[in-house]
């Protein structure tokens, strides 16, 4: 049992990479690149699989297209502004800055500094009613001698 | 003052609660698509019926078109192609097919049986002009302009609702005269 399982894994972990396989390249750069470019790039088609993963049409078709832009001496960059003119920026897992998407990237820094200074604030507020109330603590002449005059009655 | 800053916390958790129930009507699978109001791009590709016949982006412009996208092995074309039959008989706007990795015998027996909402089909057995149109899967239509330019795309089935947008949005150009 335990061999006829490690068989299936065996062969299952096959025909999960058989997709990719098929290219041959010319040199072993390349074959790095195209196996980046399709680990980075997304499928349109799937809600979240890089085109290595899926074996949707759609992404087999960009494998396809990505080697052969690859053969056709193109540069990564240029490749990854070609899927994104056609799918935008949806196929890419690294997002890039734009002003649609400048909120996410700029948001949690914009909420630290104005959580800073809120917190900034509130012990200012704090420390200066502390001070004014430590001032208003202590006691006048009057007070003075009233709390003596208690203290004394208790020696007695 | 203070008492009302007390309340920010509810008036956060209000704007979250906003987002959240928004975020339930929105299909993740749609895309935006990256074409809109950019031109239709350059092809040029066999016609599905007259093999002969070489179209090209010049037969896309001159009044405003539906671009569909279909193919045989696509099961959701066939349940969109009654409503598109629909709207080619209403005359308001010509629907272009675009045969998207298909087998050019079985669409036509596709269009036989079926009927032909198209006044032409584009014929891209390669899907490399679907491609180039940011097409992840049929069926999808596209509203072209009169110039050619890509202004709507709807993924998924057509449906009466969806030709009741795609109208509204045509008659917004009806009243704007300078698309």
């Amino acid at each position: 049992m335990f061999r006829f399982l490690l068989l299936l894994m065996l062969f299952s972990l096959n025909s999960a990479y058989a997709a990719i396989d098929t290219y041959e390249f010319k040199d072993a750069d390349k074959q790095a690149r195209f196996h980046d470019l399709v680990a980075d790039l997304r499928c349109p088609k799937c809600q979240n699989q890089n085109l290595a993963d899926s074996n949707a049409a759609i992404a087999q078709d960009l494998r396809q297209k990505i080697y052969e832009m690859l053969d056709a001496e193109r540069s990564n960059s240029e490749i990854i502004d070609y899927m994104v003119a056609r799918y935008g920026d949806f196929v890419l897992y690294e997002p890039r800055f734009n002003s649609q998407n400048a909120i996410l990237w700029l948001g949690p820094f914009v909420l630290l500094i104005a959580g800073l200074l809120v917190v900034i604030f509130l012990v200012r507020q704090r420390s200066k009613k502390n001070t004014s109330e430590d001032s208003s603590m202590a006691l006048d002449a009057q007070q003075q001698k009233s709390l003596q005059k208690v203290l004394n009655k208790d020696k007695k | 003052m203070p008492r009302l800053l007390l309340f920010i916390p509810l008036a956060l958790f209000g704007v979250l609660i906003l987002f959240l129930w928004k975020g339930l009507s929105i299909d993740p699978r749609e895309l935006p698509s990256a074409l809109i109001d950019k031109p239709f791009p350059a092809f040029k590709v066999e016609a599905l019926l007259q093999p002969e016949r070489q179209l090209t982006t010049a037969d896309l412009i001159g009044k405003p078109i539906l671009v569909n996208v279909w193919a045989t092995w696509c099961p959701s074309c066939r349940q969109e192609h009654n409503q598109l039959l629909r709207i080619a008989q209403e005359n308001k706007i010509a629907i272009i097919g675009l045969n998207y990795k298909d087998n050019r015998q079985a669409a036509t027996q596709w269009l036989t049986e079926l009927g032909n909402p198209y006044q032409f089909n584009i014929y891209d057995e390669s899907g490399m002009l679907g491609l180039d149109l940011g097409v992840y899967g049929a069926p999808e239509t596209y509203l072209l302009d009169a110039q050619g330019i890509v202004r709507f795309r709807h993924v998924g089935v057509v449906t009466e609702q969806t030709w009741q947008e795609l109208q509204a949005i045509m008659q917004s150009w009806g009243a704007n005269k300078n698309v």
